[in-house]
């Protein structure tokens, strides 16, 4: 990128390097990368009793002589209590169901924004993003008032007459997913929206002109063009998905099984610290995937920006 | 075509319902007479005293507006430094690396920002002496990690948008690189900037998971409250809560949508069209 800055005196150059690139890159070595290789080093140490509750891994014996102990013993119980793999398996389900439900109802929704009269699509816009300013505790509060048995929705169902007696759907994994869905749809609408207004119309006018129907135009020239799209924003849901805390402990049953809770609950409520940082290596290590694809959308979307 | 646009137009609609409908309900209920939220009983202001009286939310209340406003200003400052050396600097070397842990935080799962975190400052106590003490720093320090990459993502956008030749105009005319980038750039910035400082702001008033794990004893924020009272299940005080919330974010989004646009019309630095 030929910048007009090139032709900054030097000495200012290379202070505006060291400031600008140095002290966020330290902040985040300091804050975000040196906390990963500590959470390694502590999920090999053995759980104590003592404050804080693990063993150091490394202590000098006598002069000159280091002795270190590794302990395996967290990534074994992982391994072998089937409780964890069933929450690690549980999580990658619900965070796929969410995704695919969130591209369903998030799809025509960019859709339409995307498509509506230009005066329109900034005020639509901000309505999808308007909810995320507010908090997002209380809003995966509101749903439990609306999902409980004589709640809103059971209230309206009978009212109806759907139903006969009010649904349990309260502490179920299905107010897990609608608490996903309901929290993580404006992070599908967003990618999608700004990819689907850089389509150009003209294709699709091409292809009417050449005798296609709008739903197979949409079919093979739109859906293919907004791949990127696509990835972009089932990323955005499925990452944190897989991760989430707060939505399977406020609507999630007993039953609801789910990594993030886990990890919790081993920190917070067993004080095995060694084993919590064993689950969020694992963790991390599962979304190490799904984050470079992300990620590489990311720089190809501001790489093609005029 | 037209039946087409009627059924976008009704899923959209739907959508929309499903994104409102549960705080447009909490609001009307915090309203509620009755203890049972979802009996209506007559319209009642009752539970908006109780909150003014409830000593215990309103310090954590407090507690978590302090740590906002500090995570938002160094935010602010460290996110667009971030944001120059992405746009400004071209490819430097480790900016694969730069980049990635910028875009971190925007998807890492809490629970592992709030353990790791936590786990760092323990060790950090045990080597250096430094915090000293779980609470309002700590806080702060996990909060800005975090909201400084959604603040880059919005300066970042804002940098890449506008003008350059103004401030190779100031240049050729002689002012000083960082004269430039004070009074050029940094006006034409300012709008992203606004709306980096109530993100960043937001972010830190939301959060539950990672300041449950770095916080210590004495230092409880605004959620970790009304996460214990909704634990035990509905809870009218927090309805009337979740209205001032609603009422002040809808206050300052459309106080900031307004400057933003008068800002954005009058100094974009965007070069007028000539026809």
């Amino acid at each position: 990128m030929a910048s007009p800055f090139q032709n900054r005196p030097r000495p200012t150059r290379r202070a505006s390097r060291l400031l600008n690139i140095g002290v966020p890159y330290l902040w985040l070595g300091l804050f975000l990368l040196l906390p990963v290789a500590i959470v390694l080093q502590i999920s090999l140490a053995e759980p104590t009793a003592a404050q804080p509750p693990y063993a150091a891994l490394w202590q000098w014996v006598e002069e000159g002589v280091l002795q270190i102990r590794l302990d395996f013993q967290s990534y074994r119980l992982l391994w072998s209590d089937s409780l964890y793999l069933a929450s690690f398996l549980n999580s990658l389900q619900v965070a796929l169901v969410c995704t695919l439900l969130c591209l369903l109802l998030g799809y025509p929704m960019a859709y339409a924004i995307a498509t509506a009269p230009e005066r329109w699509r900034l005020p639509l816009l901000m309505l999808i993003v308007l909810p995320f300013w507010t908090s997002f505790l209380i809003r995966v509060y509101a749903w439990i008032g609306i999902l409980k048995t004589n709640g809103f929705l059971n209230n309206f169902l009978l009212w109806l007459g759907v139903i006969d007696e009010p649904l349990a759907i309260l502490y179920t994994q299905t107010a897990v997913y609608i608490g996903i869905v309901y929290s993580y749809l404006p992070f599908m609408i967003l990618p999608l929206y700004a990819n689907l207004t850089r389509l150009d119309p003209t294709l699709l006018e091409a292809a009417a002109d050449l005798g296609c129907r709008p739903l197979r135009a949409f079919l093979r020239v739109t859906l293919p063009l907004s791949r990127a799209g696509i990835v972009a924003g089932s990323m955005l849901v499925f990452i944190p998905a897989v991760g989430e805390f707060v939505i399977p402990d406020l609507l999630g049953g007993p039953q609801t099984l789910m990594v993030g809770r886990m990890l919790w609950t081993e920190f917070f409520s067993n004080m095995d610290w060694p084993l919590a940082a064993a689950l969020a290596l694992v963790l991390l290590g599962l979304l190490v995937v799904p984050f470079v694809l992300m990620q590489r959308w990311q720089q190809g979307a501001l790489e093609d920006r005029p | 075509m037209r039946r087409q646009r009627w059924s976008l137009y009704t899923v959209l609609a739907f959508g929309y319902a499903f994104l409102y409908l549960p705080v447009l309900l909490l609001i009307v209920y915090s309203f509620n007479e009755s203890r049972l939220v979802t009996v209506w009983s007559g319209f009642s202001l009752k539970w908006y005293g109780e909150l003014l009286h409830n000593r215990q939310l309103l310090d954590a209340a407090w507690l978590s507006i302090r740590i906002a406003a500090t995570n938002a200003t160094f935010a602010v400052v460290l996110g667009t430094l971030a944001a120059n050396a992405l746009v400004r600097h071209g490819r430097f070397r480790g900016r694969t690396g730069f980049e990635l842990l910028l875009t971190a935080p925007l998807v890492m799962p809490d629970v592992i920002i709030g353990l790791s975190l936590l786990l760092l400052f323990v060790a950090l106590q045990q080597s250096v002496g430094w915090p000293g003490g779980r609470g309002f720093t700590t806080i702060t320090v996990a909060h800005i990690t975090f909201s400084l990459a959604y603040v880059a993502v919005v300066v970042r956008a804002r940098l890449a948008q506008i003008d350059r030749s103004l401030e190779e105009a100031a240049m050729d005319l002689g002012a000083h690189p960082l004269t430039v980038y004070l009074r050029i750039t940094l006006p034409l910035i300012a709008p992203a900037l606004l709306s980096g400082w109530l993100l960043a702001f937001t972010l830190s008033l939301d959060d539950l998971v990672i300041a449950s794990f770095v916080s210590g004893p004495g230092a409880t924020t605004l959620p970790m409250v009304v996460y214990s009272s909704v634990r035990m299940g509905v809870s009218p005080q927090i309805n009337a809560l979740a209205t001032i919330i609603v009422v002040f974010v809808a206050v300052a989004v459309a106080i900031a949508a307004l400057t933003t646009r008068g800002l954005g019309s009058t100094r974009t630095g965007r070069r007028p069209t000539r026809d």
